[in-house]
């Protein structure tokens, strides 16, 4: 019972706040709202017993995606209102697309019926005894280790393409030499002189 | 009781908000790029119920996978929207004739 209310509540709002998402006159409370219904999705999958994914959701969409945009949505000096002429011209056209692809989705769920799946047909079967970190650790580590590895590789792409696209030299700036700092000596840095009374030092 | 129909329908509601903000919001790929994370959330949703309610842990491993690629198609997808910013002043996806190769 509470898992239900719970289970409504959760979807309610996900729901809402990905509609919000898509309608905000302001891109910054778009990313707002993307993280709620992040938040809320996670929480649908805890019902579920998924609770590393959920976690993982968290960080990774709330602590790094989410993060990464509301960063360039600030970052950047752009003109919203402009950009928000076109909404209403589409808004009639993609609903009506939005609707069929829903009522054929749903359409589709009603009437689709699985058969039942048997054990033996299961890459790995979930064990109630087994914490749900430590199943998803023996799968991840064992069978699919070499996609897990190949995830890592996209990461890395995806990490050197974003500083390869976004690096560039600037002139007129003065940065540090490290290796010039460190060959500097006492004896070229400083002189010892002795003035008479009364008189500067020429430099 | 809540079962697998009730998370594919929110997962196919999601899915179809995704489509439904990359068809209103054509001229600012910010929210385009965000539409994407949504419509990635919601397989990533589907992913996770049938595993849930097939009892195969495989579903989750997948949708860990899902959840990289998505990391990695914003982290690109705002590098991509930087330097284009950079160049044009303005991220309106209105004419892209300057995007010759």
């Amino acid at each position: 019972m509470i898992q239900a209310i719970a289970f409504y509540i959760f979807a309610s709002v996900v729901i809402a706040s990905g509609a919000m998402t898509i309608l905000s006159r302001n891109p910054v409370h778009s990313v707002l709202w993307l993280i709620l219904a992040f938040f809320n999705a996670a929480g649908l999958m805890l019902l579920i017993g998924a609770e590393f994914i959920a976690m993982l959701l968290v960080i990774v969409y709330v602590g790094a995606v989410a993060v990464l945009f509301l960063f360039v949505v600030m970052m950047l000096d752009i003109d919203f209102a402009e950009l928000r002429a076109g909404v209403s011209r589409y808004l009639p056209f993609g609903l009506l697309i939005a609707l069929v692809l829903l009522a054929e989705i749903v359409l589709a769920i009603g009437v689709w019926n699985f058969a039942d799946i048997g054990p033996d047909t299961r890459l790995a079967q979930i064990d109630p005894s087994v914490p749900n970190i430590e199943a998803v650790g023996r799968a991840l580590y064992d069978r699919y280790l070499l996609i897990f590895e190949g995830a890592g590789i996209v990461l890395l792409v995806a990490m050197v393409g974003a500083i390869v696209l976004t690096h560039r030299e600037r002139s007129g700036v003065r940065p540090q030499n490290v290796s010039k700092q460190i060959k500097r000596r006492p004896e070229e840095a400083t002189r010892n002189t002795n003035p008479e009374v009364g008189k500067g030092i020429e430099l | 009781m809540i079962g697998l129909g009730h998370y594919l329908v929110v997962g196919a509601i999601l899915f179809v908000m995704g489509v439904l903000g990359i068809f209103i919001n054509r001229k600012n790929i910010i929210i385009i790029l965000m539409a994407i994370e949504l419509i990635l959330l919601a397989v990533n949703i589907n992913l996770v119920a049938f595993s849930a309610f097939l009892g195969d842990i495989v579903g989750q491993v997948f949708a860990m996978f899902v959840l990289t690629v998505a990391a990695g198609e914003a982290a690109i997808g705002l590098a991509i929207l930087v330097i284009y910013f950079r160049g044009r002043g303005t991220i309106s996806v209105d004419d892209p004739s300057r995007m010759k190769g």
